[in-house]
């Protein structure tokens, strides 16, 4: 099995994962799941750091990694950080 | 640096960030548990980076160390300051930065696997799914962001013949794709030939992802946001595919289906197919109407002072409030958690109603009211709390609109016919707060204003409920 045949494997089946995983997630909690999401999709980051670190890329290389490990800190910061200021915000009833 | 992972060290550090990805997730399946959800994708998060910036790809940092302290900073700061009722556009801009930043990846790799010469087509084709999915989600996303913002109008931009214009910059992308990944075995990547077939792709990725954007109105916001997610993580997922990375490809499949999944909560709560809804044309936005007073007067519409609406309350079995974008507007919540607390001491429960396409995106009003201090067990969606609204004495519309209007289930031509709706209109007395007659973005007439038990308090949501807190405190009748 080649590859990238092996990666498919294991995106049809993360999808399977991803189906049975979201639809347990409450509606009340559907604006943070999106902003979580939007945090952990900045695992392009991983991506972005092997551009960006790789010391014989060229100049045009590196500079599309550096943006891209910019714009990618900002989603992985940005998004935990207002998930967390988010989820601060709703509690249960004072007794 | 010392320490050196080798890739199967690398390979087991990310299934273990993957593992903590999906309990993060799980985590939000209720209130209590989602903050741990929270930390514990924080912590996948540093594993990842960490064993990443300890592999042996990684050689030079001074890069990356100032580009993520910028980005660190950024993103800080934007979630420090963003107000709730601007959340979707935080989330618009965060979806243009993933769709960007794939973009971004798969051109650098193209660049440094040319220039040492490991190209095949596989990774080629995998490249161009990259770029596609990452441009259309960019400037898609840019789009819902003018549009969130004020920036562009919200109402649909149709024209004739859109639909095959579409098609057909579609068709040439993926034929340019095509060609492209093709080149695969070129040992002159550089050649002018490749880098066109690679620059008109972007280039037309980037177009299209406006031109499918602009189709949808703005009353379809929680259905663009949620597709616009789920695009990002299938643009999470073709890096992955490029970068042989399972931990992208896990990520990114894990996000595109929670987009896909909203995107198919939020049709079904408007009773619409995607496809009805991508096409679009739908909602023309604002529409005038003015004069709130003369039009009532005019259909036979009864209106009701503040007095009249705590005078009801007070003594009321239970409130229901159901609350819509323009409570977000108004800025009304706080308010509404002052009047809540002053219901409550007099023994008159308050509820709030909450339709799954309120707001601007999903679940929008959750995190409004929660700003509010309004505690979660009395915020329930419209399927728990429907049940009650014949037994319950007052409704308050706060600011929403179509999703009470009984339209919806008895009238067959209207637009919004199926739309399953908050069924406010059994309560005993129902009292819409609204600043005019202007119709919801659907631009259909609201059925619920001439029902005998319907009156409106004309006037800002946010003074209106101002007003009856003042006359509760007042001490009442």
């Amino acid at each position: 099995m080649s590859e990238s045949l092996l990666a498919l494997y294991v995106f049809v089946l993360a999808c399977f994962i991803g189906y049975y995983v979201i639809w347990g997630v409450t509606p009340s909690l559907h604006t943070p799941l999106v902003a979580l999401t939007n945090a952990i999709s900045g695992i392009v980051l991983v991506g972005a750091l092997l551009v960006a670190g790789l010391e014989e890329a060229g100049f045009t290389a590196s500079a599309f990694g550096f943006l891209a490990v910019l714009l990618a800190s900002i989603n992985v910061f940005g998004g935990f950080l207002v998930t967390h200021r988010m989820l601060s915000m709703f509690k249960k009833k004072k007794q | 640096m010392e320490l050196v992972l080798n890739p199967n060290q690398q390979a087991v550090a990310y299934l273990v960030s993957a593992i903590l990805f999906i309990f993060a997730l799980k985590g939000l399946t209720h209130p209590k548990t989602a903050r741990q959800g929270n930390w514990l994708g924080i912590l996948g998060m540093v594993i990842a980076l960490g064993a990443t910036l300890l592999g042996e790809h990684v050689t030079t940092y001074w890069l990356i160390i100032i580009a993520g302290s910028i980005g660190a900073i950024i993103g800080i700061v934007l979630a420090l300051r963003i107000q709730m009722a601007d959340m979707p556009q935080l989330v618009a801009a965060l979806h243009s930065f993933v769709g960007m930043a794939a973009v971004l990846v798969a051109i650098g790799t193209f660049i440094t696997h040319a220039a040492a010469g490991e190209l095949n087509p596989v990774l080629m084709a995998e490249l161009s799914a990259g770029i596609v999915i990452g441009a259309i989600t960019f400037t898609g996303s840019v789009i819902a962001f003018a549009k969130l913002q004020g920036i562009m109008d919200g109402a649909p931009i149709t024209f004739k013949g859109q639909h095959a214009l579409n098609a057909a910059i579609g068709i040439v992308t993926v034929g340019l794709a095509v060609y492209f990944a093709m080149q695969g075995t070129t040992d002159q990547p550089f050649a002018t030939n490749v880098i066109a077939a690679l620059f008109v792709m972007t280039l037309l990725s980037f177009i299209l992802g406006g031109t499918l954007i602009i189709p949808i109105g703005g009353a379809d916001m929680p259905v663009i946001i949620s597709m616009l997610n789920s695009y990002s993580g299938w643009a999470a997922a073709a890096t992955g595919f490029t970068l042989h990375n399972n931990l992208l490809i896990i990520v990114g499949a894990l996000v595109g289906f929670s987009g896909a999944i909203l995107s198919y909560i939020m049709c079904r709560a408007m009773n619409r197919s995607i496809i009805n809804v991508v096409f679009g044309g739908f909602g023309t936005g604002e529409s005038g109407g003015d004069s709130a007073g003369a039009q009532a007067a005019q259909k036979g519409i009864k209106s009701a002072s503040i007095d009249d609406v705590v005078y009801w309350m007070e003594d009321a079995n239970q409130v229901i409030v159901v609350p819509g974008y323009g409570m977000a507007v108004a800025q009304a919540q706080h308010a509404l958690k002052e009047m809540m607390e002053l219901l409550e001491q007099r023994g008159v429960p308050l509820k709030f109603a909450i339709h799954p396409v309120a707001g601007r995106m999903p679940g929008h009003m959750n995190v409004l009211l929660a700003e509010a201090d309004i505690p979660y067990e009395n915020v329930l969606e419209m399927d728990e709390i429907n049940p009650e609204f014949q037994n319950t004495d007052v409704c308050l519309v706060v600011g929403a609109n179509d999703v009470v209007n009984p339209a919806a289930k008895t009238d067959k031509s209207s637009p919004i016919y199926g739309m399953p709706i908050i069924e406010a209109a059994k309560a005993r007395n129902v009292y819409f707060l609204k600043r005019s007659m202007r119709p919801g973005y659907s631009g259909v007439d609201n059925l619920l204003f001439y029902q005998d038990n319907t009156s409106l308090v004309f006037g800002d949501a946010k003074d209106t409920i101002e007003g009856m807190v003042q006359a509760l405190k007042g001490g009442g009748h």
